[in-house]
Order: structure tokens, then C-alpha cells, then sequence
């Protein structure tokens, strides 16, 4: 069986797409058989940001309508073993997504892979209900700003009452707190709240802080999931956060502003 | 999703209510059809509802339905009605309206209720919620103290016809003694409401920002006021 994850946030723009792509790749790079989904059904990124959009043949939808079969549809990843992704239909709409034609296609990903990484669409109507109701846990993304706080903290609700553990009276869902665009130089300026301010308000379990980094935009650019950049800040923040995912402890980094060195300071950094 | 789903819901409806001295058919059936000309088409199949108040005697139901459907009027129910009046009404298929008492509360707090009965202010429950209150929840504790074990997040709004009791951080809005009990109170732990009300009378957070902001905190309705204090 595998564990299905929601990468969720109600706000957009938050970096759901980037972290679904680096936690399903760090979670095939750990060896686990990981499929990442997209749910944002007429906005499809997913495909952009794992590079592989010239690949897309079928689509969820298809597969939903069985009009192809999961082989056909699955695309698998060229760079890393075990990773496989489903795309979203960019013709469709949210509406084309059925609970039953979701929950057969979760079922058939389950007896194969691992991980199942649901990749959530914005908001909080229909595809994101979507994307959460099978989840057994979830990564809530959220920017160090007020707005994005609040949406975070309305998805968490959603999650507790609109699941179908929620609505089956099993444990809830298990809730991760992933903190992305993270700048502490503008956290001590207090232009950004903290770590410690958002972990008050959404009081939920911190999984990773990714610190806001030119290595995510070149790797959207490119193609190419962050993660796979490990020189980069932000790649092995995500590398971190994946190794949390599978029960392992590790400590925060990238929390404080880092001194620069005599040499950044001359040529800058 | 295509589920068939089936609520009840409380809604207020308007309703026009007709008076009339003398319920017998001839001399209200002139007198309506009357009154129906000064405005055609306006009570076009409105539903109507008759006040018995002024009439003790027990009027034929089934023929004054007749008269209404004639005169294109859809009469729903009666109200002000005795008990003979009310079986008399009932075995016709008419429903037995309780005449509303005041207008309802403006309160922002009540929210989809029909007209609340008078709920008694002695015996009191209590409605616990053990996690934090999301942004978008809503939580009402109908007659009963609300006890809130976690925080009440920006958004969200906990709602009581008893006292409210937040033991983390008051983010959102509480609106204490919903039903218009001036007595009731809100406690926090932390104090960054959004608003707090008692009885309908609330303050938004620009009031609440001195020096119990981000302080254990109770506010209560004193002399024609809310007030704030400490908690001890």
C-alpha cells in the first residue's frame, strides 16, 4: 500500500508545484517508487517543472474516462530512478475529476508504488478537495506572509473535517508544516514573519523551511526538479525535508543570516 | 460529485398577514377583492398568512381557502389562533404560525436560525472543542458555554449563547451571549481577537489593541459597556 501525500496550500503562487516535484524526486532518490500527480486540472505546470512536457500523451483525465490505461499514461522520469508522473489534462476542467474515477486510479497507484504525491491545485473549491480527500498526510506550503498564513490555516481546517479519514472517523490526516521562500535577512528587518511566529499561529508539525533562493527559478527555467541541484541551498533544504518525510530527524538549517565572507563581499554573493 | 443531499435549514420568509374583523365568507370576500384592486398583480399569488386574534368564533377553514384561490392568493397558514382555532385550521391543512415576538437581533452572530425561542438562562451545558478552530470554521454553541482547548484562528468565529472560554490564542471572532444575555462573558488566553461581542455589542480589534493586547484577557458588558480586564 502505498502512502498517499497532499502537497497543498488554498493560497497560489506558494511553491506547491516546486515542492511536489522535489519531495516526489527526493523520494525516488531514497529509493522509494514515487509517482507525482497532477490535480491542477486546465493549469498544467507539473510537466513544466519535471521537464518532460513534450512527453504528455495521455493524461488523468483520460485515464479517469478510461480512454488509456495507467502504463500508457504514466511518464517516467529520465534522471532518476523510480519516479514516475501523471499529468494533468490542459483542456479540461476541475469538474472532469470524480471522487470514484479519482479513488480507482489512488487504488491502482497504490498497489505499485510507495509514495503517491498528490500535487494540489489552489483554493479550496472541487480539484483541491480533490487532491486532499484520499491523503493520508499532507505538506502545507506556506510563505512567511499573513495572507498566505491564513490559507494555510483554513486548508489545515479543510483537512480536518473535509477528508476521508475526517469523514471515516480514523485518525486525521498528519499534518506537515513545509515554510518555502524563506529570507531570514528580511525576517530580522521584520518584513517577514518567523519561523517561530508561523509555527504559533498554524500549530502544526515543522517539516522543512526552504530558503528563498535563485536555485528554485533556474530549476523552473530549466526543467529540472531543485533538488537535483544539491549544491544549492534550497536543493539540499529539500533533501532534508525528504529525509524528515521518511522518520528521520535532522536538524533546521538555513534559518539564520549567514555571514558573508571576505571574498562574496568583494565580488558579491 | 452527484450525491443527493437533504438539509433543514431555518429561514425567515416574508410573509403578508391579514386582519380582519369578521372572517364569514360574504363580507370578507368583497372586502378582499376590494382591497385586491387598488394594486393588481402585486399580491399575485402571494402567500398569505390569517391573524385570528380579533376572531373568537371558529371560521370555516376549507371555504375560506376557496375564496383565497379564487382571488389568486395562497393562504400558507394562521396565526394568534385558540386551540379549537388551531385544530379547526390544522384539520384543513393549514399551518399554525407562533406570531414573531421583536424583530431579530441584528446581531452579526446569528446566522441561519429562525426565530430562537426564549433558551433558559439557569441551567447551562457546555460545548467542548478539543483542537484549534480554524480559519473558515464556525462553531455555535446553541444554549451552552463554548470551551475552546486550542486557538481561535484569523477567520474563524466561535459563537455561544453562554460564556466563551479560549485557553490559546483568540485570533478570530467570539460572540458571547448570542441570544442577548448582557451577562455572559469572553475569557482568553491570548488576546488578537478580530472582534468580540457580548449580547450583539462588540468592539473590533482597533478597541481591544491597549494594554491586554496579546495578554490572558476577559471582556464582559459593565454599565452600558464592554469592558476589559485582566485575567487573575
Amino acid at each position: 500500500m502505498a502512502k498517499i501525500i497532499v502537497v497543498t496550500s488554498g493560497k497560489g503562487g506558494v511553491g506547491k508545484t516546486t515542492s511536489s516535484a522535489a519531495i516526489g524526486t527526493g523520494l525516488a532518490l531514497a529509493g522509494k517508487k514515487t509517482v507525482i500527480v497532477d490535480f491542477d486540472i486546465g493549469l498544467r505546470n507539473l510537466d513544466l517543472i519535471m521537464g518532460c512536457e513534450r512527453r504528455v500523451v495521455y493524461d488523468f483525465v483520460n485515464v479517469i474516462n478510461g480512454e488509456a490505461n495507467l502504463k500508457q499514461t504514466l511518464i517516467k522520469d529520465k534522471r532518476v530512478e523510480n519516479l514516475f508522473i501523471l499529468p494533468a489534462s490542459q483542456t479540461r476542467d476541475k469538474d472532469a475529476l470524480t471522487r470514484d474515477g479519482v479513488e480507482r486510479v489512488l487504488k491502482e497507484l497504490s498497489e505499485d508504488f510507495d509514495f503517491i504525491i498528490c500535487d494540489s491545485p489552489a483554493g479550496i473549491e472541487s480539484g483541491a478537495m480533490m487532491a486532499l480527500y484520499f491523503a493520508d498526510e499532507a505538506v502545507v506550503v506556506t510563505n512567511p506572509e499573513v495572507s498566505s498564513v491564513r490559507d494555510s490555516d483554513r486548508i489545515i481546517g479543510m483537512l480536518s473535517s473535509k477528508s476521508q479519514r475526517a469523514e471515516h472517523g480514523k485518525d486525521g490526516i498528519k499534518e506537515h508544516l513545509l515554510l518555502t521562500r524563506y529570507n531570514p535577512e528580511r525576517v530580522l528587518k521584520g518584513e517577514m514573519l518567523s519561523v517561530e511566529d508561523v509555527k504559533e499561529i498554524l500549530a502544526i508539525e515543522l517539516i522543512g523551511v526552504i530558503p528563498e533562493s535563485q536555485a528554485v527559478l533556474n530549476a523552473s527555467n530549466s526543467g529540472q526538479p531543485v533538488i537535483l541541484d544539491k549544491d544549492s541551498d534550497a536543493g539540499q533544504a529539500y533533501l532534508d525535508t525528504v529525509q524528515r518525510l521518511l522518520g528521520e530527524t535532522r536538524p533546521f538549517r538555513f534559518l539564520t543570516v549567514e555571514k558573508k565572507g571576505f571574498i562574496k563581499r568583494i565580488f558579491g554573493g | 460529485m452527484s450525491e443527493h443531499t437533504l438539509e433543514l435549514k431555518g429561514s425567515l420568509f416574508p410573509l403578508s398577514v391579514l386582519h380582519c374583523t369578521d372572517l364569514s365568507i360574504h363580507t370578507l370576500e368583497p372586502l378582499l377583492a376590494e382591497k385586491l384592486a387598488q394594486a393588481p398583480g402585486f399580491f399575485y399569488q402571494a402567500p398569505i398568512v390569517l391573524n385570528l386574534q380579533d376572531n373568537r368564533n371558529e371560521p370555516d377553514f376549507v371555504a375560506l381557502k376557496q375564496v383565497f384561490t379564487k382571488l389568486n392568493l395562497v393562504l400558507v397558514g394562521v396565526t394568534g389562533a385558540n386551540n379549537e382555532q388551531k385544530t379547526a385550521a390544522q384539520q384543513a391543512g393549514l399551518a399554525v404560525l407562533q406570531a414573531g415576538k421583536a424583530p431579530v437581533k441584528a446581531a452579526a452572530a446569528v446566522v441561519e436560525k429562525a426565530v430562537q425561542p426564549q433558551v433558559p438562562q439557569s441551567t447551562m451545558d457546555s460545548k467542548v472543542v478539543e483542537q484549534t478552530v480554524r480559519s473558515g470554521q464556525q462553531i455555535y454553541a446553541k444554549g451552552a458555554d463554548l470551551i475552546i482547548k486550542g486557538a481561535v484562528g484569523a477567520g474563524a468565529e466561535v459563537i455561544a449563547d453562554g460564556n466563551i472560554h479560549i485557553y490559546g490564542s483568540l485570533r478570530g471572532k467570539a460572540i458571547a451571549g448570542a441570544n442577548g444575555d448582557h451577562s455572559k462573558r469572553v475569557y482568553c488566553f491570548n488576546m488578537q481577537a478580530e472582534l468580540v461581542s457580548i449580547a450583539g455589542n462588540y468592539w473590533l480589534s482597533d478597541s481591544l489593541q491597549g494594554e491586554f493586547w496579546g495578554k490572558p484577557a476577559c471582556i464582559k458588558w459593565q454599565d452600558e459597556s464592554l469592558v476589559i480586564s485582566e485575567l487573575v
